[in-house]
């Protein structure tokens, strides 16, 4: 029986980025909130510490931060006639667990979507004709537009300190910046971090072919900076070591460092750590969500959380399947069509290559993932798709985010994996060669979705989420579509030998591919096609706001944490400016 | 292209800076705190590989002398490096199995313990200790039929010829993937040869010192301009060497 607390006036479920953004903008309202997080507590002074965060194995091999498969996964499958079986081990994707969540592993790139990207669907079908669009790919425009989000993108920048060159300031379009972004009302917090040799290169190559190559932006501040919050940011130290690992100089914006101090020292907000939210208590008739129940992991013991107000917050698969067991919204169903919870998952599609430089060198160790360049001009309508046979597209790129020995080292294709012959080509090619990538969108099709496990359950008994996905024929004329691209780049950086890495023809959640998992919950105008309306707020319960990339209607070729962190500044302005005067449903159905 | 040599030891990064993060986060007053430096300079960097023998607490004696002769074979003596067990790679691999993850910490373990597709990845019910014991007297078994011998006791052309098959999966393992465990040989070797020897792999940074790469403390903020396209090279440094 779990025991009944004294009622809240918010709860947060999951301490990632929007959780903490969240918090922050309801406790400085007057709200008492209570934030849930069942991993660690993860304070920089102690879990980012040097020398343990140089430490290769414990974090990028043996993946420290990551979320605890033997309490929770979820089961994958290709295709819907094939038996979902659980991912044992996170490998494609790497959801992060503990307070900052995979916000604290992140590389920091950081990105806005096109202002046409939120209204896709009405645009393919007015620039393509209305049967441009198959009816397989369940595309949806935004209920938001980049307008209506810009400010709240400029907030989140400002909190992460983002390093970048503004290449649309207020509509003017300046150089050296990304001519194709939406029009910024202020300039980036911070210059460009320093360039690679590398990706230098490539700027000029892809210039010289008469594209636009610009600094990827990334929350990694250049210099030291003071965000809005009052806290002080150090300078990035190239240090090599961002993905799957803290940031120890605090130059990589994470929750952690760049919102947390000021929630831990403000008496309104509660952290509990190592706290598993089970299920939302769920009032059908009332569409509210009363409380929150979870098991305390350290005791076992069960707690009833009531909450004026909830905030889901936890990673994409947390979110839907907390909806799925609640029985909140009507779950999709891939043979009807009908239903929304769980519809549109989509994931990213990467692809793209390595290329080597016989005696150059690269000092690939000194790295950071904004030292490198991209060109936009393949992404989202930037180019027109006549006769294509696809839509869609993304950036294309060549990172220097840094070779630590386990995991960072490249050989031409061909040479031996081991022995004599292998050391001798990793000794000769570790310097100089560098790798590049495209961010392929991902346009929902009607079999990818989210459901309930049939036959699996996690530590507590409940259901696993499955998910049942595999990459589109669109999807894969457009990544080829960016790797031909790409490849007319490389060919001009002259490269002693260089190879273009495709994407398999099925989906495999074995090797690293990319943390952007999007959709099931996903945001909309009409509660008939969406979960939660444009302020996030739950169609079927108005005290309940969903957070994260879980609201993607599609994913587009970018990364998705600048969008979500927009997105979780406009619902917190929406919940503190009209939820809290006048709590009812924000947006009529 | 040049090779610039520099003497890191003549601007060293004090031992202090550098646990306390030699960045501005001090000045942030967010750096972490709780470092035990003092203010001595820092030690000498490890220099002698230790002389004691190896010795294994988790593989058992055959296991040793197969992951011995495993890891000698993909990372053979040469003159780039010792051979993978002279740079501590079994010891590595003895107390990585030993420890939580070779127990299968973190990893979903409830059944049902179905064969998968490719795509869904490990599906099997053994932990990395499991896994590697099962493939060792797989692999054993395999040679005793083809050689007429234990892995350790072949000859070094036999002992590669013998890896070149299970990494093709030509070798026919009884009831298990030759495949599948040459993969995870590989990989764990891999670990143990390029990863902090604080784990007891890559003796006296040697896999480091044969990329070039400089290990910790990794602060390049005014390198980066000042190395382009210039070869930078620094002594080594380990956690050990800050601890």
């Amino acid at each position: 029986m779990a025991t009944r607390l004294k009622e809240v006036d918010a709860v947060m479920v999951g301490m990632g980025w929007t959780g903490a953004i969240l918090a922050r903008a309801l406790t400085k309202s007057g709200l008492n909130v209570v934030g849930l997080e069942r991993g660690a507590d993860r304070n920089p002074a102690d879990a980012f510490a040097l020398t343990r965060v140089r430490d290769e194995l414990r974090y990028v091999v043996r993946l420290e931060l990551m979320q605890d498969n033997s309490i929770d996964t979820i089961t994958f499958r290709n295709e819907p006639e094939d038996m979902a079986l659980p991912i044992r081990r996170f490998g494609a994707f790497l959801p992060g667990e503990g307070v900052g969540g995979t916000g604290i592993h992140w590389g920091g790139l950081h990105w806005r979507n096109l202002p046409a990207d939120f209204r896709i669907r009405s645009l393919l079908t007015e620039k393509y004709g209305a049967k441009a669009i198959p009816e397989t790919m369940t595309i949806q425009d935004w209920p938001v537009g980049y307008p209506d989000l810009e400010p709240f993108y400029d907030r989140f920048d400002k909190l992460c300190g983002v390093s970048g060159q503004a290449g649309n300031l207020r509509g003017t379009i300046t150089p050296g910046g990304n001519p194709f972004e939406g029009p910024r009302s202020d300039d980036y917090p911070n210059k460009p971090i320093k360039t690679g040799v590398a990706p230098a290169m490539f700027g000029e190559a892809a210039k010289s072919l008469g594209y636009h190559p610009f600094p990827l932006p990334v929350a990694t501040s250049s210099a030291p900076y003071v965000n809005p919050e009052g806290i002080t940011l150090g300078r990035c130290e190239y240090c090599g070591h961002c993905n799957r690992t803290a940031c120890e100089a605090n130059a990589k914006a994470s929750p952690n460092v760049n919102v947390l101090p000021v929630l831990r020292a403000d008496p309104r907000f509660e952290l509990r750590t190592r706290v598993f939210v089970t299920r939302l208590v769920y009032d059908r008739q009332a569409r509210r969500v009363t409380a929150v129940l979870y098991t305390d992991l350290k005791t076992g013991e069960e707690y009833e959380q009531p909450a004026g107000l909830v905030v889901l917050s936890s990673f994409v698969f947390g979110n839907t399947q907390q909806l799925l067991l609640a029985g909140i919204g009507e779950p999709y169903d891939p043979r009807t069509g009908k239903g929304v919870v769980g519809k549109n998952y989509c994931y990213q599609f990467e692809a793209g290559g390595v290329a080597f430089f016989e005696g150059r060198e690269f000092n690939p160790f000194m790295g950071a993932p904004g030292m490198s360049v991209a060109i936009d001009d393949f992404n989202g309508e930037n180019f027109d798709h006549s006769g294509l046979g696809f839509f869609g597209g993304g950036y294309i790129a060549c990172s220097n985010g840094g070779a630590p020995p386990i995991s960072g080292r490249a050989t031409p294709h061909g040479s031996p994996r081991w022995g004599a012959g292998w050391k001798q080509a990793t000794v000769k090619w570790y310097r100089s060669n560098t790798r590049f990538n495209t961010q392929g969108s991902v346009y929902a099709h009607r079999n990818n979705y989210m459901d309930l496990d049939p036959t699996y359950k996690d530590a507590l008994g409940r259901p696993l989420i499955r998910m049942t996905y595999n990459g589109t024929e669109n999807d894969h004329k457009m990544s080829r579509y960016l790797v031909g691209k790409l490849e007319g780049i490389v060919k001009a950086m002259n490269p002693t030998h260089y190879e273009m890495h495709y994407r398999p023809k099925n989906f495999t959640v074995v090797p690293y591919q990319s943390t952007h998992n999007t959709g099931g919950t996903m945001t909309g105008s009409d509660p008939k096609t969406s979960v939660v309306n444009r302020y996030l707020q739950a169609w079927d319960a108005h005290n309940l706001f969903i957070q994260g990339a879980s609201v993607f209607p599609q994913q587009h070729g970018y990364n998705p944490t600048g969008t979500v962190g927009a997105l979780a500044y406009w619902s917190a302005e929406a919940i503190t400016t009209k939820y809290l005067r006048s709590p009812g449903p924000l947006v009529s159905a | 292209m040049a090779d610039e040599k520099v003497n890191e030891s003549a601007a060293p990064v004090a031992r202090r800076d550098f646990l306390l993060g030699a960045g501005t986060a001090v000045a942030a007053g967010l750096a972490p705190a709780s470092a035990s430096g003092t203010e001595e300079s820092k030690a000498a960097p490890a220099s002698v590989p230790t002389t004691e023998p190896d010795a294994f607490v988790t593989l058992t004696a055959p296991e040793a002398a197969f992951i011995v002769a495993a890891v000698d074979t993909i990372i053979p003596a040469d003159e780039l490096s010792p051979a993978g067990s002279e740079c501590g790679v079994a010891v590595f691999i003895d107390r990585q199995l030993g420890s939580d993850w070779g127990g299968g910490a973190k990893v979903y373990r409830s059944g049902p313990f179905l064969k998968g597709k490719p795509e869904q990845g490990y599906q099997l019910a053994l932990t990395p200790r499991e896994f590697f014991s099962a493939g060792i007297t797989a692999a054993n078994e395999w040679t005793r039929k083809s050689y007429g011998k234990d892995f350790d006791r072949l000859s070094a052309a036999e002992r590669a010829q013998a890896l070149k098959a299970m990494d093709e999966g030509t070798a026919q393992f009884a009831g298990f993937g030759s495949r599948a465990f040459f993969g995870q040989l590989l990989s764990i070797t891999m670990a143990g040869f390029f990863s902090d020897p604080i784990y007891g792999g890559n003796r006296d940074k040697v896999s480091w010192k044969m990329l070039g790469f400089p290990g910790l403390p990794a602060i390049y903020a005014d390198k980066v301009d000042a190395y382009r396209d210039k070869r930078y090279v620094a002594e080594p440094q380990s956690i050990a060497d800050f601890s």
